[in-house]
């Protein structure tokens, strides 16, 4: 539900930023590594170039075509509606991208990093408060708080964001999907901070005592200075592993948000709303392809970051150098 | 009782009203904040103005929010925990209680099972480095581990209920055992058992394995071999001991993804439960019943974290100090 599991997440501070392309370099030698990311790099850039790579849109109804075959005008058949499969999947693709990477952003990075690096490093009074309102949230069930937080509010955004548009005579905000987009990855983003920011602080506490960090303070480098150009950089290969386990997390908590009608909203595309459309045991009996297809690309999907996850962690780890 | 504990456990309990307030303070802004008014639905279309404010004064709408967060919280320690707008009149813990026992049944059983035999199958996976048993283990357990259970479940049904036909694709059935209604037996619950048992075991052996592998590269078990110990008694008294103790910490995951899972297993196989009722709930807005279920959901959930927490302080002198598993 939450953000990846990164408890098992365990490399050690490392390689200066100049050591990133061995890392690279050592990855691409590994053709599980290869084949994650060809699929994952093949998934994403298909959604985020939806608008010219996807055949139909995704709302494109043939009613003379309901439920086809695969064929070479639809190569994975259409739907109840006669909307094409692959369009539709291609679609859902970008849905998982914005969600995914807006989530990681704010929820992994702005509050998960940051909570961690204060942390770590000013200790005290601030460390117990942030890492106390870590233990609370992890110490909630996530899914029933965000199906509650979804529920109320997802209808009072969409009233806000149709002031919005009376307000500001854009009349797009509402019709882009934008409100429910926005309160997906927020509900995640507010779960999913609590494992980067452990995983920062422990790093940051062991890094605080490191001779270049007490050398830089000691040459009166300030605060930020110290974070963001000393401790930071050397968190990057930790944050690579957590970062790409989490884009597996997440793919999946969008999906079963929206699989319960609180994600993203129709008629957006999404493979949640894709297996919503596909359950049932009369469509699994009579039109399997319905739940084969987003069933497929998300598996793939969520696979190939577990696997690129895994890979990393083994070439980054420092006893496997 | 060691020095250190004992200030550990209390400050692992102190923490537990804290959260619970937080909690019970999240679902009663969330409850009242509801886009929909459910006096309103309550009194139906064609009631006066008048008869819904009285209603609203009735239930003591119109006094001050503070006053009545306090109201809501003295009716939670009383067990009362309002009423359902859904089933009309019915107060909400007699709704949720039997369906709650219906989910319990089955996922008792999931989480004894994923342990089970996880465990034992990770560390089998670990000692099995280097053959080519590994990488087909490694492959396995990856998979089952990344199908969610929305995906598995139609996947499961289509196997077993369309192509084989062994098994019901859904619902639930209870018979007398003892005097005691239960599910559990019949094969209603084989699909749901399995959804769920599939990918926590391969989540487990997963973190299994790569705690085995650390344990197996230590100093005390190079030594224990040394000495001449046989490889079982190895395995079992120094290497699976010792990988045991970071598993309680995927105990509160596994929790916690068993309670996102009953909801779509509980969806999508027409299972009475808990979780079948917080998502026809949230469909019909009835608000109290929401706020209830995720109330105890957060509180079963809370409760059992903490006594893994305290138990882990007795097993494992390190945490006392550091304070806090991470």
């Amino acid at each position: 539900m939450s953000f990846a599991d990164t408890s098992s997440v365990a490399i050690e501070a490392a390689a200066p930023p100049s050591q990133n392309f061995r890392v690279l370099r050592r990855l691409l030698r590994r053709p599980v590594a290869v084949v994650a990311v060809v699929i994952i790099v093949t998934i994403y850039g298909a959604g985020i170039l939806a608008p010219w790579v996807a055949p139909y849109g995704f709302n494109e109804a043939d009613f003379t075509n309901r439920y086809a075959e695969p064929s070479l005008d639809h190569p994975l058949g259409t739907d109840r509606l006669g909307r094409d499969l692959l369009s539709r999947s291609i679609w859902s693709a970008q849905t998982t991208v914005i969600v995914s990477v807006a989530a990681v952003l704010t929820g992994g990075l702005l509050l998960g990093v940051t909570a961690g690096l204060a942390a770590g490093y000013a200790g005290g009074r601030t460390d117990s408060i942030i890492m106390r309102a870590a233990d609370t949230f992890a110490s909630v069930p996530t899914l029933l708080l965000v199906l509650i937080i979804t529920a109320t509010l997802l209808p009072r955004i969409q009233s806000a964001a149709h002031d919005l548009e009376d307000l500001t005579g854009f009349d797009w905000i509402v019709s882009s999907g934008a409100p429910s987009y926005f309160l997906v990855f927020g509900a995640l983003a507010i779960f999913g901070w609590t494992g980067i920011a452990r995983v920062v602080r422990s790093q940051v506490l062991a890094l605080r005592q490191e001779p270049y960090v007490i050398a830089a303070r000691a040459s009166g480098a300030g605060t930020p200075r110290i974070l963001f150009l000393h401790l930071l950089p050397n968190l990057t290969n930790l944050l690579l592993v957590a970062f790409t386990l989490s884009f597996g997390a997440l793919a999946t908590a969008e999906v079963g948000l929206t699989f319960l009608g609180i994600g993203v909203q129709d008629p957006h595309p999404s493979f949640g709303r894709m297996v919503f459309e596909g359950v049932g045991v009369s469509n699994v009996r009579e039109h399997t392809t319905l739940i084969l297809v987003p069933a497929g690309f998300i598996v793939l999907l969520v696979m190939s970051f577990n696997l690129l996850g895994d890979q990393l962690t083994d070439v980054l780890s420092p006893r496997h150098r | 009782m060691p020095a250190g504990l004992a200030t550990y456990i209390i400050r692992r309990l102190l923490l537990l009203p804290v959260i619970l307030l937080i909690v019970s303070f999240a679902t009663f802004a969330l409850g009242r904040y509801a886009p929909v008014d459910y006096v309103e639905i309550q009194a139906g279309p064609r009631a006066q103005p008048e008869t819904i404010e009285r209603i609203r004064d009735e239930r003591g709408l119109n006094d001050p929010v503070p006053e009545q967060y306090m109201r809501y919280l003295g009716n939670v320690l009383t067990g009362d925990l309002g009423v359902s707008t859904r089933y009309q009149g019915f107060p909400v813990e007699d709704v949720i209680f039997p369906r709650m026992w219906i989910s319990l049944q089955y996922n008792a059983v999931v989480l004894v099972l994923t342990f089970a035999i996880g465990l034992p199958l990770g560390t089998w996976a670990a000692l099995r480095r280097g053959t080519w048993q590994d990488p087909l283990s490694i492959g396995v357990f990856l998979l089952f581990a990344s199908v969610p259970v929305l995906i598995s479940v139609p996947l499961l049904q289509w196997v077993f209920a369309v192509q084989l036909g062994v098994l019901p694709s859904g619902g639930w059935s209870e018979a007398e055992y003892l005097g005691v209604e239960l599910g559990i037996f019949s094969k209603h619950a084989v699909l749901p058992v399995l959804a769920l048992t599939l990918p926590g075991v391969a989540g487990i052996a997963r973190y299994m394995r790569g705690q085995v592998l650390e344990v197996l590269d230590q100093d005390f078990v190079r030594t224990a071999n040394a000495k001449g110990l046989k490889a079982g008694t190895v395995v079992t008294r120094h290497v699976a001991r010792n990988a045991l103790l970071p598993i309680v910490t995927i105990l509160g995951f596994e929790l916690s993804a068993l309670i996102g899972g009953s909801i779509f297993i509980e969806t999508l196989l027409g299972i009475p439960g808990i979780g079948l009722l917080a998502f026809e709930s949230i469909g019909s807005r009835d608000y109290d019943t929401i706020t209830a279920i995720v109330l105890v959901g957060s509180t079963i959930f809370v409760l059992t974290m903490l006594l893994i927490d305290i138990a882990y302080g007795f097993i494992d002198p390190r945490i006392r100090v550091e304070g806090s598993i991470s």
